[in-house]
């Protein structure tokens, strides 16, 4: 029963959140101004997410395999090769390291 | 069907494809923490929001009962709000389809739909979410009844999939060097929050950088 309200409650807040920004400031134009700040939104937020899973574990700072996984599917990617070898070779270069250790 | 919606169809099938495997270890965690498969597809189909799934799902998997769970997976999701006030500009209809549009803002879909000027192509945008919807869910039930087989999941390195689709992401916005210094100020400021916040909030309170943006 805990487990249907917890994904109850969050379907719920999940929708809210996302609803929120359209809701509020959508439907017109913004000054120039906030548009440039919108502009930098992507890759402000892109590079927070990519640090915070690369470098941490819940509230600590960590590195491990997965950290060099990604390290090596980072060159990939800079090489433009496709999104889904990028991911295989870092899911194979983490479960390798962890075999090896 | 419009042009940027079949673009954006085609564009998302490539993050369907990672959605798909990441969906799969979420089946497989929300098993081991205790759900029923019936519970864990659900929750993929009415959340939809990997990064919540997995906040929610690692604390109840470790006892942390049923407030800290949706917490956590709720500042997780705190980054759609600065997502969808980016987008909120470029959806001129009313305020019900602006809500129901909103949910279509998953991180892929949201950088692919962004034009690099502050606006974004709400039908790419909407377009595609719809393959990676398909992936998410058609993931978590093939999870969800493996889980029982596939065991201990931080053995095939499923955790490295999460950091390499948002760097991916990342990459593609970094062409100028002012998004450069933005996004290192970003980086820097999330890493100095993570001790000291909530999971979820270092990432919104990063936003911030962008104000750099008023300068010029």
């Amino acid at each position: 029963m805990t487990l249907w309200i917890l994904i109850g409650v969050l379907a719920v807040t999940t929708a809210l959140i996302k609803a929120a920004g359209p809701v509020l400031v959508g439907g017109r134009a913004l000054p120039e101004r906030a548009t440039k700040v919108i502009a930098l939104l992507p890759p402000v937020l892109l590079a927070a997410l990519v640090v915070t899973s690369t470098f941490t574990e819940g509230q600590r700072l960590h590195l491990d395999a997965s950290t060099a996984g990604v390290a090596v599917a980072g060159v990939l990617i800079w090489l433009r090769k496709p999104l889904l070898l990028s991911v295989l070779t870092a899911v194979a270069v983490t479960a390798a390291l962890r075999a090896l250790s | 069907m419009s042009d940027s919606f079949r673009r954006g169809l085609r564009a998302g099938v490539p993050f369907s494809l990672v959605a798909f495997l990441l969906a799969m270890s979420f089946g497989v965690l929300a098993i081991q923490a205790g759900f029923s498969p019936v519970q864990a597809i659900v929750m993929s189909a009415v959340v939809h929001a990997g990064s919540a799934q997995f906040a929610a799902t690692a604390i109840v998997a470790g006892g942390g009962g049923l407030v800290p769970g949706v917490l956590a997976g709720t500042l997780m999701n705190a980054r759609f709000l600065a997502m969808g006030i980016a987008v909120a500009p470029s959806l001129p209809d009313g305020p019900v389809v602006r809500a129901l549009q909103g949910q279509t803002v998953v991180d892929p879909s949201w950088a692919l739909a962004n034009r690099g000027d502050g606006s974004f192509d709400r039908h790419l945008l909407m377009g595609a979410t719809v393959p990676q919807y398909v992936g998410w869910l058609s993931g978590t039930v093939v999870g969800a009844f493996a889980g029982d087989v596939v065991g201990e999941t931080d053995r095939f390195g499923l955790d490295a999939i999460f950091p390499t689709f948002f760097l991916a992401l990342l990459a593609a916005e970094l062409r100028e060097p002012r998004s450069r210094a933005v996004a290192l100020a970003g980086a820097v400021i999330a890493l100095a929050l993570v001790p000291f916040t909530p999971p979820g909030i270092p990432v919104l309170v990063a936003g911030v950088a962008a104000l750099v943006g008023l300068t010029r």
